[in-house]
């Protein structure tokens, strides 16, 4: 078996443990939160081995030794560290706190991480290294990096439910904030299901399309279709608007209170921050400097390394502050979350796209 | 009266100043401001940023936007002066927070411990309380045991009805924090003796020549070496025949006053520093007018086997050894592609595919023109079965170096590594403190426990209960 057909398994097992975990919050039948967490773990080992593959596989290839060909030198196999670093972390704290359900609000992240790999087009080849790439400290950067961002993913799905747990009123801006962002994320995990099932089960295309993301919903090429997107997902918004007090419902029937949501989500940011710190900014810095005599040159994807790490130093600050802790600290780790993945998503795909540099 | 009112004032300032809202408050700014630094191109032309503006907000409004843009900086917004000027309020904010704090911290750290009175202890954030059978003398040992079994090395005083102890670990890791807010201070004054002392440049050194100043990456200005860099070679490797570089390197001679004073080979992350100035390989490429000192290596392969190596230039004539075959070197191209009707181009301005065309003749009569490609050992052969194996050439590349001075980095280092050393304080240590007090009742002992952490209170509490625990098995074990 290749390291391939053993990264499809992991994300069938991932896919099926977020529905699992989902039924499980909504019927908390015990055995099938058992099912879910036995399926996460095997996902996990089976993930673990693919990874082990490539790098061997990757080793053979390029000749270079172990060190050198470790597989986290493009966008595909970080995010497959990324999902790997997430769900380890996640059984951790299911272990640690007794408590399944935040499978629920972790697993569709790495869901939608995995959907993004097959829509996205990246390429999942093992790629040559271009001489930059080939140093040390980067590779040290791209792993702490990874593992912070995995960190901070837990701390925004404790920091969401901590906000669904403790808003009241619909006009509240908490509430509007939580729904908002909730719904959000709904209508991308949708969005891409559609996709997926459009692109890769129903129609199989055999023209090359460079990304499938979102090409059957708001990148369409019909204009109806595309209005109609954007229609169904105001409809959605509202309606989470409408009824998120029932998620608070389904989330207060289980054992979790505010304040063990809370302590998740600070303890997760805790551990995040100075790996985040010494990963992704210093040693980001070094290699830099190692490579272009400049550790700092202010280029779009430092610069938004820097505005996540003031994000979340604001958090932590702001949890010093009388008035500040629960709520509006819980909205500001939501925010440095989505600020992660601009820094990591968005810089390359939008701002480039923005730039004429990036247009290859 | 006057002076009095006059003070609060400036306490007021202070305060705020000192005062972690203002902290965040710029931390928002700074990370918001950004944002528009990363959408906006930096120090680029008027014309990129014009596009972007178009995209963004329609041809027509473009022009307009951009000129109140530029009016506010942020064409180069992280040197502007409002940016500035939060940078340092930033500063300002984190020193006079510091000043405001240390003293109380320094007390909190520095202060011996001392014994607590019981109805203080019982008010402590973590208390517990058990009773022992035996007189408090016998229960000392026990406690003092399963103390240093939790870590703590106790004090100890005699009371009236029996004992206390009391013992703390950790108060250093208070000052965590200000190590951190301090490696941040420590970072920026690296930051501006880099820019006050440093300089960044580039410069193309062609391979054979040598050169005694850079040039600025801004504006025009000359930047003199105060020593001559040589290119003595220079290399690049590709991933098999594609045009990805798998590495390249190139051959430094440092000469100082007519002395060579070191030699070293750079390659990509691995760069040469001399008298504080460092070169990186950056880039590198052929140089045009440089063909006619171009040196091309061959060895030439008779039928017969008689083989013979020679050094040529462009124009140059050579015969064979062994062989009636000459030939004479028309053309080079760095990178050579044939198209689909059979022209020769050449696709790159690098060295990707290095091809000669030279001309034989057999005996004096011209017979074939061809291109040899140093990449392709097919094209070497001769159709009498002659060799012309193309080995190496020099002479025609330069390595393009990017020179850097930045006095401030070390500083900046060794801000990042307090930096690292105070998170890790700050978020992985507390400061704990414990003190157990043991009052004789009749037969028994009633210990009660209190104890505090400033941080991570969950986890000392389950020490505590381990304490406990072994204070109670104890018990059993002597019944
Ligand atoms: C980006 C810059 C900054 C970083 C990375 C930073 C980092 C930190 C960290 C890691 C902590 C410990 C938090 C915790 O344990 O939960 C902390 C605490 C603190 N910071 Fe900052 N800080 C920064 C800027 C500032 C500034 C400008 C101020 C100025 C007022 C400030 C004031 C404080 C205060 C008062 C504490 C609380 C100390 C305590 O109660 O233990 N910080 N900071």
């Amino acid at each position: 078996m290749d390291s391939s057909a053993l990264f499809g398994i992991s994300t069938m097992a991932y896919i099926l443990a977020m529905i699992m975990y989902m039924t499980y919050l909504a019927f908390r039948k015990e055995q099938i939160g058992i099912t879910a967490t036995v399926i996460t773990i095997a996902g996990l080992a089976a993930q673990t081995l693919a990874i082990i593959l490539r790098w061997k596989e990757f080793a053979d290839l390029s000749g270079m030794g172990l060190l050198r060909s470790v597989p986290l030198t493009n966008l595909y196999e970080s995010l497959i560290f990324f999902v790997w670093c997430l769900i380890l972390g996640y059984l951790l704290i299911e272990f640690r706190f007794k408590n399944r359900s935040f499978g629920a609000f972790v697993t569709p992240i790495a869901g939608i991480a995995l959907a993004f790999i097959d829509l996205s087009g990246v390429s999942k080849e093992i790629q040559p290294l271009v001489p930059a790439l080939k140093s040390n400290w980067l590779l040290a950067h791209v792993t702490m990096s990874f593992i912070a961002y995995a960190a901070f993913s837990i701390s925004f799905s404790t920091g969401l439910m901590y906000l669904i747990v403790t808003t009241e009123k619909k006009r509240e801006p908490s509430y509007i904030f939580w729904t908002l962002t909730f719904g959000i994320f709904m209508i991308v995990m949708i969005a891409m299901a559609i996709d997926l099932f459009s692109f890769k089960v129903a129609v199989k295309p055999d023209i090359f399309i460079k990304s499938y993301l979102f090409k059957t919903t708001f990148l369409n090429s019909s204009p109806a279709v595309k209005l109609l997107s954007w229609i169904v997902s105001c409809v959605i918004l509202f309606l989470v608007w409408q009824f998120g007090s029932l998620l608070k419902k389904v989330i207060q029937k289980v054992n979790i209170d505010a304040e063990m949501l809370d302590e998740i989500t600070y303890k997760s940011i805790a551990v995040g921050f100075p790996i985040f710190t010494l990963g992704g900014l210093i040693f980001g810095a070094i290699w830099a400097d190692q490579a272009w005599g400049v550790y700092w040159s202010w280029d779009p994807k430092e610069t938004w390394s820097l505005i996540t790490w003031f994000i979340y130093a604001f958090y932590l600050h702001g949890r010093m502050i009388r008035g500040w802790r629960g709520k509006k600290v819980a909205i500001v780790s939501v925010i440095g979350f989505m600020a992660v993945i601009f820094t990591y998503l968005g810089v390359n795909l939008l701002l480039s796209g923005l730039h004429a540099y990036g247009s290859q | 009266m006057e002076e009095k009112k006059n003070k609060s004032v400036i306490d007021k300032f202070w305060d705020l100043l000192a005062s972690v809202q203002l902290a965040i408050i710029i931390f928002a700014l700074i990370a918001l401001t950004s944002i528009i630094g990363t959408i906006l191109e930096q120090r680029a032309d008027e014309a990129r940023n014009l596009q972007v503006l178009a995209k963004l907000f329609g041809e027509s409004v473009a022009p307009a936007l951009y000129t109140v843009f530029n009016k506010l900086g942020f064409m180069d917004m992280y040197h502007s002066w409002w940016f500035i000027t939060l940078l340092i309020l930033f500063s300002v904010n984190l020193i006079i927070c510091s000043l405001d704090r240390l003293p109380k911290v320094w007390k909190l750290t520095t202060e011996p411990m001392a014994p607590s009175p019981e109805e203080k202890l019982r008010k402590f954030l973590i208390t517990r309380e058990i009773v022992i059978k035996g007189p408090a003398a016998t229960v000392r040992d026990t406690v003092t045991d399963a103390l240093k079994q939790i870590g703590f090395k106790s004090q100890e005083v005699t009371e009236e009805k029996g004992f206390q102890f009391f013992s703390q670990k950790g108060p250093y890791s208070r000052l965590g924090v200000f190590i951190t807010h301090f490696s941040i201070l420590i970072i920026l004054c690296g930051a501006i003796i880099g820019l006050r002392f440093g300089f960044k440049g580039y410069v193309n050194v062609p391979e054979g020549t040598a050169t005694n100043l850079a040039f600025a990456d801004r504006g025009t200005r000359n930047i003199p070496l105060g020593f001559e860099v040589r290119c003595d070679n220079f290399d690049v490797e590709f991933y098999g025949m594609s045009d990805m570089p798998k590495e390249y390197k190139s051959w430094l001679t440092v000469i100082k006053d007519g002395r060579e004073v070191l030699k070293k080979s750079i390659a990509v992350n691995d760069p040469l520093t001399y008298e504080g100035i460092t070169f990186y390989q950056s880039s590198y490429g052929f140089m045009n007018e440089y063909m006619d000192r171009g040196i091309f290596l061959f060895r030439l392969v008779s039928a017969n086997g008689q083989s013979s190596d020679v050094q040529l230039r462009p124009g140059d004539s050579f015969q064979i050894q062994g062989s009636n075959i000459s030939g004479k070197i028309l053309n080079f191209s760095p990178a050579l592609r044939i198209d689909e009707h059979g022209h020769a181009f050449t696709y790159a301005n690098q060295m990707n595919n290095p091809a000669v065309l030279i001309d034989f003749s057999e005996s004096g009569t011209r017979t074939l023109t061809g291109w040899i490609l140093k990449r392709h050992p097919e094209t070497w052969q001769l159709p009498n079965g002659d060799r012309v194996e193309f080995l190496d050439y020099w002479g025609v590349e330069f390595t393009g170096l990017q020179v850097r001075k930045d006095p401030g980095v070390w500083i900046v280092y060794f801000g990042c590594i307090a930096m690292s050393i105070g998170l890790f304080i700050a978020f992985f240590m507390s400061h704990r403190k414990i003190w157990v007090k043991l009052i004789e009742e009749k037969n028994s002992t009633k210990i009660l426990v209190g104890a505090t952490a400033n941080k991570n209170r969950a986890a000392f509490e389950r020490k505590i209960d381990t304490l406990l625990s072994l204070l109670g098995r104890k018990e059993k074990g002597e019944k």
